[in-house]
């Protein structure tokens, strides 16, 4: 079986004018099918980059990037972008839904654009209204994002990202703007989808979610700087559990 | 992405700025409103004109004396300098084979006084078969035959106006109307025939023989028109250069001399009439053209304001797997959109105006189907033509650049 990524010396500079900004240098990463990574560092030290390049959004400035085992180098525009409709779920930093616009017709979106999809035209609504379910929002399917809170906003951001059945899920700082408990729920959800056989991998800041992970890569200066396995894994549906017995009911 | 889905986020954008969007459509609005307003208008124009020829008769050719060549130098030996003679009409009379009928024009003004009181009005002098020549049948009496006319008989047949001014309320057959001081009786009474092509009332007229008119009204003036008709539409051509012959015939002209006079069919005539309207039809529809690409410029500024203002939209679309070519179709319908709904809503501005027009001034209109929907066309075109750039804008965007775009 193939490597669900393979990285070899990936760099990404940014240059505006005389300046210089190494924003990666040489990554050279390989995650296997199944894996739920956690990648952590401070900020600005390279993680959305490595996200976008990941995510098929952005061109690293030399390296080679293998998904799935095809060489993404050298794909073109609609090649890149039927990649990130079919084999990347992408949850973005800062949810990037469309306003004004319902959150079952977001998350029926990335269907619209599948050209290899089987279901007919007719069975969009359905799948997207499951996708919401899946998440936990089938009460609020037909609520614009100004009308949602943080923390539901991020769940139709995931379920927009299920929606086509990716093998990979890219998740950039999904936590980043929820409470503790909101945070863990999401936790759950992602490693139920992992369990699935889903990849998934997310970036954080928090040392706790990180725990909820297989594996913690961090990073400093566009470099790796740690990379290993987690020790203790933790639970994010029995830490749930455990929260509610302690707080008495919900 | 499929169609349903394409037009509806175009109808939404739409409707988000729907005061935007208005203004938007309004250069197509009033482009496609005045191009439909000006065709109808001009081809109302045309189609009264077309009427109002018809009102001359059929087949109907006519001779006019060549007012530039008359008293010139090269006249022949037996010439009356161009003009026309009693002796002209008897020969058309005894030799045409392609003519249904001849008959000279005398016009003068005369005041006609009879009945209740007076009219100044014009007399023409004919012969009988001027009235089939002209297709102008009698509401009553009858009309002067050949004897009438050998005996120049003060006879005469008067026109709607003439009666409606004269004799009001009573049956003017039978009455004398004078006319310089002759007694004229009247025979007959002509059915109305209304405006000719030039606005001119042709029910103002009373006929006489010609012989009678040149006697005794005109003052030995000559014959100012010839009118004849070709036997079928089909000889009209024939008929024309029969009667042509004829009159150089009888004006002697020598072979390879000018005629001295002018000969016209209805459907020269006709042609000239119009020629006037489409000039002036071609001429607004164009400027009305110019209108509608200034609408397409409109809509080209609005899509490119559209395609900053959503670039973010456009970068989400993209990385979730929408291509360049969904998002240029995305655009695309938008533009075609706005086109469309100015088209329709200047279509019907369009036919609104031109009812109004016909209806709170005397110009006739007539909407061209063929006009409205080519209109229809052209504004989805101007959509597409002035909706590829911004929206081949928007599909080259670069994902990545277009989610950071603030
Ligand atoms: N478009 C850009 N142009 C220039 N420099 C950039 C650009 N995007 C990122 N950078 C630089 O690249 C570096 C890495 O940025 P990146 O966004 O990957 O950090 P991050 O680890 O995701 O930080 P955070 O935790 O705050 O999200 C930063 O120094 C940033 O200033
Ligand atoms: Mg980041």
């Amino acid at each position: 079986m193939n490597s669900v990524i393979k990285t070899s010396g990936i760099r990404k500079v940014y240059s505006s004018g005389d300046v210089e900004v190494v924003a990666l240098a040489t990554i050279d990463l390989t995650i296997e099918p199944g894996e739920f990574v956690a990648i952590m560092g401070s900020s600005g030290s390279g993680k959305s980059t490595l996200m976008n390049i990941l995510g098929c959004l952005d061109y690293p400035t030399s390296g080679e990037y293998f998904l799935d085992g095809v060489k993404v180098n050298g794909l073109g525009r609609n090649e890149l972008a039927d990649i990130r409709n079919t084999k990347i779920g992408f949850v973005f930093q800062g949810f990037n839904l469309l306003p004004r616009t319902s959150a079952v017709e977001n998350v029926e979106l990335p269907l619209f654009y599948n050209r290899t999809r089987t279901e007919k035209d007719s069975d969009i609504r359905k799948l997207a209204e499951e996708a919401l379910n899946r998440v936990g929002l089938g009460g609020r399917i037909h609520h614009e994002p100004s009308q949602l809170s943080g923390g539901q906003q991020q769940r139709v951001a995931i379920a927009r990202a299920l929606v086509n059945r990716p093998a990979l899920i890219l998740a950039d700082e999904p936590t980043g703007n929820l409470d503790s408990r909101t945070s863990v729920e999401v936790l759950a959800l992602f490693q139920e989808l992992n369990e699935q056989g889903i990849t998934v991998i997310l970036v954080t800041h928090e040392p706790d979610i990180a725990e909820y992970t297989k594996r913690v890569i961090e990073m400093r200066d566009g470099s790796v700087l740690k990379d290993e396995p987690v020790a203790e894994r933790r639970n994010a549906a029995a830490d749930l559990a455990a929260r509610s017995s302690v707080t008495g009911r919900e | 992405m499929n169609w349903k889905n394409i037009l509806n986020v175009a109808m939404k954008s739409i409707l988000r700025n729907r005061m935007r969007s208005l203004l938007t459509m309004l250069g197509i609005i009033i482009g496609v409103a005045a191009v439909i307003v000006m065709v109808a208008i001009g081809k109302g124009a045309q189609a009264q004109i077309e009427d109002q020829i018809g009102t001359l008769g059929t087949n109907v050719i006519i001779a006019f004396p060549n007012a530039s060549r008359a008293g010139g130098v090269s006249q022949g030996a037996g010439s009356n300098g161009g003009r026309f003679t009693l002796d002209d009409v008897d020969k058309i009379e005894k030799n045409a084979t392609q003519l249904a009928g001849v008959s000279p024009v005398i016009r003068s003004g005369v005041q006609a006084i009879g009945g209740s009181g007076n009219w100044s009005t014009s007399i023409y002098g004919v012969s009988p078969s001027y009235l089939d020549i002209r297709q102008w049948p009698l509401a009553s009496g009858e009309f002067f035959t050949d004897r009438e006319i050998r005996s120049r008989s003060k006879v005469c047949v008067i026109g709607k106006t003439v009666v409606d001014n004269l004799f009001p309320n009573q049956d003017p057959v039978g009455q004398e109307i004078r006319l310089r001081n002759v007694p004229f009786k009247v025979i007959g009474v002509l059915t109305q025939k209304g405006q000719n092509a030039a606005g001119a009332d042709q029910d103002d007229a009373i006929l006489a023989p010609s012989t009678t008119v040149l006697d005794r009204l005109s003052g030995g003036r000559f014959i100012q028109q010839l009118m004849a008709s070709a036997a079928s539409p089909a000889q009209m051509t024939q008929a024309q250069e029969e009667m042509r012959g004829l009159l150089r015939e009888s004006h002697r002209l020598q072979p390879g001399e000018d005629d001295d006079f002018v000969i016209r069919n209805q459907t020269e005539i006709a042609e000239a009439a119009q020629q006037t309207t489409q000039v002036l039809t071609l001429l607004l529809a164009s400027i009305a053209g110019v209108s509608l690409v200034v609408g397409g410029i409109g809509i080209m500024n609005i899509m490119l304001v559209s395609v900053t203002e959503r670039t973010r939209e456009i970068g989400i679309r993209m990385a979730i797997g929408a291509r360049g070519s969904d998002v240029l179709t995305q655009f695309l319908v938008e533009s075609v959109v706005l086109g469309l709904c100015g088209g329709i809503i200047g279509i019907l501005t369009g036919v609104g105006v031109a009812q109004l027009v016909q209806a709170v001034s005397d110009l006739h209109t007539k909407i061209d189907p063929s006009i409205v929907i080519l209109s229809f066309i052209f504004s989805g075109a101007v959509g597409v033509f002035f909706g590829f750039y911004p929206a081949r804008k928007a599909a080259a965007l670069n994902p990545i650049e277009a989610l950071r775009y603030e």
